[in-house]
C-alpha cells in the first residue's frame, strides 16, 4: 500500500505538481458548469420568449426591422448632437469641478467665503434632479429677456449639465485630495513649499490620478444625461427617437437609440472598470 | 334574451331607437365589455377637445363626438365608459384598456401599419402660433416666405414636425418639446419665434396660455395636399372598426358632425390664410 | 561661542496630551546630536517642532540668535534653512528621483532645470545614485529611496539637517548605506540632529547624546559619558534594554 502511494507521488513529481493538477481539474469543472448554465439560459430566452402569446406584437412594436432600418440613419445623425454637447460640456465640467474642489480645500480664513460657496454649490447641485436644473436654467434664465444668441437652449441647457456634473466631479476630486496622505503635505512643507505649490505639484497630480476611474463613471453618466437637454428643445437622439415613435406608432426607434448608446457606453464602462482594477492592483 | 331586450328598447324609444338597435348588432361581441363602449382620452384632456378635463359631461368637441358615435353604435350615455391613456400606452403592444382612443390622433400611413384608425372625425387646419411682440419686432406677415427664417418649435409627439418641414421648410432646425406648456415657455424665453399646432389648440394657447399670444395665420385643411385628419385609434385588426366607421360616416352625412363642430370649435374665420 | 541652535523651555501638546514638556538643548555648528529614548518619548515631535512643521506652544527656538518659534512667523524661510528627512521617506511617488530633488529649488529659488542639473547630478553621484536619477520611487529600494530623500533635503542647501529615525523602516542590510551618508555629511561639517535607535552609530559619531523620557531631556552628555556611566536610573534601564 505504502509502496503504491510513493510511486504515485514520484510519477506526479516530474510533470505538473499535484496542486497544479488539482487546480486544472477544478477549473475544467467550473468552466463546464458555466458553459452549461449559460447555454441553458440562452436557450430559455431564445426558445421560450418567442413562445409567449404576445411575442409577435412585441416584436412588431419594438424589434421591427423595417422601422429600424428606416430610422437608424436619422438617429445616428441626431446622436451627433449628443456627442457635440458632450464634447463641449466635459472639459468645462472638469475645469469647474476642479475649481470647486479647490474652493472647498482652502484653509485661509480670509477665503472662507470661497469655502462656503464650494459647500453650498455642491449641496445644491447634487441635491437637485438634473432635469429640474435643466428646466429652471434652460427656460428660466433666458426668460429674463436675454437677446439672441445668448438665450439659446443649447447654451443654458449645457450650463445646467455643467453645474450639476461639476458638483459631482468636485466631490470626487475632493475625495481624491483627501486620500493623499498627510505625510506628502508634510514632506512638501518641510522643503519650504507654499500651500499653493504643495497642492499644485504634490497633492493634485496624485489625487487626480487616483480619481480617474471614478470620473470615468461620471463621464458615462453624463453621456446618457445629455439626452435630458431634449426637454428644452434640442432634437437629439432621444427626442428624435420619440418623434419617430410618434410618427410611426412604433417603439423600435427607442431600441435603435439604445443600441447607439450602448455602443458608446459599454466600451467606456469596460475601460473604466479596467482602470479601476489596474488601480486596485497598484495599491496592493 | 338580449335581442328581445334591445327590441323592447327599440319599441320604447321612438325615432333613433330603432335605428340604434340595428347598429347595435354591429358592435355586439366586439367590445371589451359587453354592452359598454370604453373610450380613452388623454390625461389630462385639453380644451377645446374636452372641457374641464371631464369627458363624462359630453362637453367639448371630442367628448361630444364620442357620445354621438356611441349613440350611433347603440350605446346609451350610461353605456359609455371613459379611461385615460398616454399616446405611448395607446400604441404599446399587448391587451388594450380601451375600445377606441380619441385624443387628436392624426391619421398617417406609417401609423396605420401598427394600429387602426377610424374614418376621420375632424380635418384640422394647421396654424402658426406666435406673440404680438414677435410679429411687431420682425414685421411678420402671413406668408411662407416671411416665416422661413423664424426659429420654429413644435410638439414632439405630433405630426406637426413633418408638416412644418413640408409646408414651410424653415432655414434652421426646429426645436421640439414634450408638451404645450414647454412650447409656450420656450416662446416666452425668446428661444423660438413661432410654433405650429392644429388650429383649435393654437387658438386655445393664444387666448389662454401664451402671454400676448396671437395666430399669425392658418393653412386650411382643404387646401393642403395631405391634411391633418384626426381619427379614433383602435388596436390593429379590431373588428369594431367597421361599426365606428359606419357611425362616423352617418354622423357626417346627417350633418351632425358639422353641428358639433360649430358648437365646440371656435370660428376661425378671423384667422388669415397663409399665402 | 554661541550655539547654532538653542531650544529653551519648548513645550508642545496635542489636545490634552503634553508631548514635549520644556526642552532645553544647544547644538553647536557642525555638531551631531542624537536623540534617543523609547517610542513616544517625544523625539519625532521635537524634530518636527524645530523645523516648524508643528507650531510650538511655548518656549523659544533660537537659530543664529533669532527666535524662530515666535508665534505668527512665516515658517517657510526657516524650513528652507532646516531640512528634515522622515522615517517613511515621503518621496513624491509621481515624480522621478531627479524631479523630487529639483521641485523645491525650482519653485522656491526660481532656478531653471538647466542651472540645477549639474548640482543635482553631483549630489546623486556623491551618494552613489547617479544611475537612479530617472527612476520613480517605487522602482527604488528602501535604502535608495531614503538616500534620495536626503538628497532632496540637501538640494535646498540647509544649514541644519534633522533625521527622524531614517533607518527604522529599512531592511537590516540596507541600513549601512544610509548611515554611510550620515557619516559623510558629518565629516563635511553639517550640523545634524538625529532621532535614532542605532546606538552603535550614535556612540561612534555623536558629539552629544540626549536621552528623552516623557517629553523631557532627562540626561545629556557626550556618548563616552552617557553610554558608559548614565546618572539616571531610567537612562540605565533604557540602555540595558537596547544595547
Amino acid at each position: 500500500m505504502a509502496d503504491t502511494g510513493l510511486t504515485q507521488a514520484r510519477r506526479v513529481a516530474g510533470a505538473p505538481t499535484r496542486r497544479a493538477a488539482y487546480e486544472a481539474r477544478i477549473r475544467r469543472r467550473s468552466n463546464l458548469i458555466a458553459a452549461a448554465s449559460t447555454a441553458a439560459v440562452m436557450l430559455a430566452v431564445v426558445v421560450l420568449v418567442p413562445l409567449a402569446p404576445g411575442w409577435e406584437a412585441v416584436q412588431r412594436s419594438f424589434f421591427n426591422g423595417r422601422v429600424f432600418v428606416e430610422t437608424f440613419p436619422g438617429l445616428l445623425e441626431a446622436f451627433l448632437l449628443d456627442v457635440a454637447i458632450f464634447a463641449w460640456c466635459a472639459p468645462s465640467i472638469a475645469l469647474v469641478g476642479l475649481v470647486i474642489a479647490l474652493c472647498r480645500d482652502v484653509r485661509a480664513p480670509a477665503l472662507f467665503p470661497l469655502r462656503a460657496f464650494g459647500a453650498v454649490f455642491t449641496d445644491i447641485f447634487r441635491g437637485l434632479p438634473v432635469i429640474l436644473v435643466i428646466y429652471l436654467i434652460g427656460f428660466g434664465v433666458p426668460g429674463l429677456g436675454l437677446p439672441r444668441p445668448w438665450n439659446s437652449p443649447y447654451l443654458w441647457g449645457s450650463l445646467a449639465l455643467i453645474l450639476v456634473y461639476s458638483a459631482y466631479v468636485a466631490e470626487v476630486i475632493r475625495s481624491g485630495i483627501d486620500s493623499i496622505h498627510q505625510s506628502q503635505r508634510s514632506a512638501a512643507a518641510s522643503l519650504g513649499l507654499s500651500e499653493a505649490d504643495t497642492m499644485r505639484y504634490v497633492v493634485l497630480p496624485q489625487a487626480l490620478r487616483n480619481v480617474v476611474p471614478a470620473n470615468m463613471n461620471l463621464l458615462i453618466a453624463l453621456q446618457k444625461d445629455v439626452a435630458l437637454l431634449s426637454f428644452i428643445g434640442p432634437v437629439e437622439i432621444f427626442r428624435q427617437a420619440g418623434v419617430y415613435k410618434s410618427l410611426m406608432a412604433n417603439f423600435t426607434p427607442y431600441v435603435g437609440a439604445a443600441v447607439i448608446f450602448l455602443a458608446i457606453t459599454i466600451p467606456a464602462t469596460r475601460y473604466a472598470d479596467y482602470l479601476m482594477a489596474r488601480q486596485q492592483r497598484r495599491r496592493r | 334574451m338580449r335581442r328581445t331586450m334591445l327590441a323592447l328598447c327599440a319599441t320604447a324609444l321612438p325615432a333613433t331607437g330603432a335605428w340604434a338597435a340595428e347598429h347595435a348588432t354591429c358592435a355586439e361581441g366586439k367590445t371589451l365589455q359587453e354592452g359598454v363602449l370604453t373610450i380613452a382620452t388623454g390625461n389630462p384632456a385639453y380644451y377645446p377637445w374636452v372641457i374641464d378635463d371631464a369627458p363624462e359631461s359630453g362637453e367639448g368637441y371630442e367628448a361630444a363626438v364620442a357620445y354621438a358615435v356611441a349613440e350611433e353604435m347603440g350605446f346609451g350615455e350610461d353605456q359609455v365608459e371613459w379611461v385615460r391613456t398616454s399616446f405611448d400606452e395607446a400604441i404599446q403592444p399587448g391587451a388594450k384598456s380601451f375600445d377606441v382612443n380619441m385624443q387628436q390622433f392624426s391619421i398617417t400611413p406609417e401609423r396605420e401599419e401598427m394600429v387602426d384608425f377610424s374614418e376621420p372625425y375632424y380635418s384640422s387646419a394647421m396654424a402658426v402660433l406666435t406673440t404680438g411682440d414677435i410679429v411687431e419686432a420682425q414685421g411678420l406677415e402671413p406668408t411662407v416666405e416671411s416665416m422661413k427664417d423664424l426659429r420654429w418649435g413644435a410638439m414632439a409627439g405630433t405630426t406637426a414636425m413633418p408638416i412644418l418641414i413640408d409646408l414651410i421648410a424653415p432655414s434652421s432646425d426646429p426645436l421640439l418639446y414634450g408638451d404645450n406648456a414647454d412650447v409656450t415657455a420656450a416662446m416666452q424665453a425668446g428661444q423660438i419665434d413661432a410654433a405650429l399646432f392644429d388650429l383649435p389648440t393654437a387658438l386655445y394657447l393664444s387666448a389662454v396660455t401664451l402671454e400676448n399670444g396671437t395666430i399669425l395665420g392658418q393653412f386650411p385643411a382643404d387646401r393642403s395636399q395631405s391634411p391633418d385628419e384626426f381619427g379614433l385609434l383602435m388596436e390593429e385588426g379590431n373588428p369594431l372598426k367597421e361599426c365606428v366607421d359606419a357611425a362616423i360616416t352617418a354622423l357626417r352625412e346627417s350633418g351632425r358632425l358639422a353641428e358639433i363642430e360649430s358648437e365646440w370649435l371656435q370660428e376661425a374665420t378671423g384667422v388669415p390664410v397663409i399665402e | 561661542m554661541t550655539a547654532k541652535l538653542s531650544l529653551r523651555g519648548v513645550r508642545k501638546s496635542f489636545g490634552e496630551a503634553e508631548v514635549i514638556r520644556g526642552v532645553d538643548l544647544d547644538v553647536g555648528k557642525g555638531e551631531m546630536v542624537c536623540l534617543i529614548g523609547a517610542s513616544g518619548s517625544g523625539k519625532s515631535t521635537l524634530l518636527r517642532c524645530i523645523n516648524l512643521l508643528e507650531p510650538v506652544d511655548d518656549g523659544a527656538i533660537w537659530l543664529d540668535g533669532e527666535d524662530i518659534a515666535e508665534p505668527g512667523r512665516d515658517p517657510r524661510p526657516v524650513r528652507e534653512r532646516i531640512g528634515i528627512v522622515f522615517q517613511s521617506y515621503n518621496l513624491f511617488p509621481h515624480m522621478t528621483a531627479e524631479e523630487n530633488v529639483m521641485l523645491a529649488p525650482r519653485r522656491i529659488r526660481g532656478k531653471t532645470k538647466a542651472a540645477l542639473a549639474p548640482v543635482v547630478e553631483r549630489l546623486f553621484t556623491r551618494f552613489g545614485l547617479s544611475d537612479r536619477m530617472q527612476h520613480y520611487p517605487d522602482q527604488l529600494s528602501g535604502g535608495q529611496q531614503q538616500r534620495v530623500a536626503i538628497i532632496r533635503a540637501l538640494a535646498m542647501e540647509p544649514e541644519i539637517m534633522l533625521f527622524d529615525e531614517i533607518t527604522s523602516a529599512l531592511d537590516p542590510e540596507l541600513v549601512g548605506e544610509v548611515l554611510d551618508v550620515l557619516r559623510q555629511l558629518h565629516a563635511e561639517g553639517m550640523t545634524m540632529i538625529l532621532a535614532t535607535h542605532e546606538m552603535g552609530f550614535a556612540r561612534e559619531l555623536a558629539d552629544k547624546i540626549c536621552f528623552l523620557d516623557g517629553g523631557r531631556i532627562l540626561e545629556q552628555g557626550p556618548p563616552s559619558e552617557l553610554f558608559a556611566d548614565p546618572r539616571e536610573e531610567r537612562t540605565r534601564a533604557f540602555l540595558s534594554r537596547v544595547l
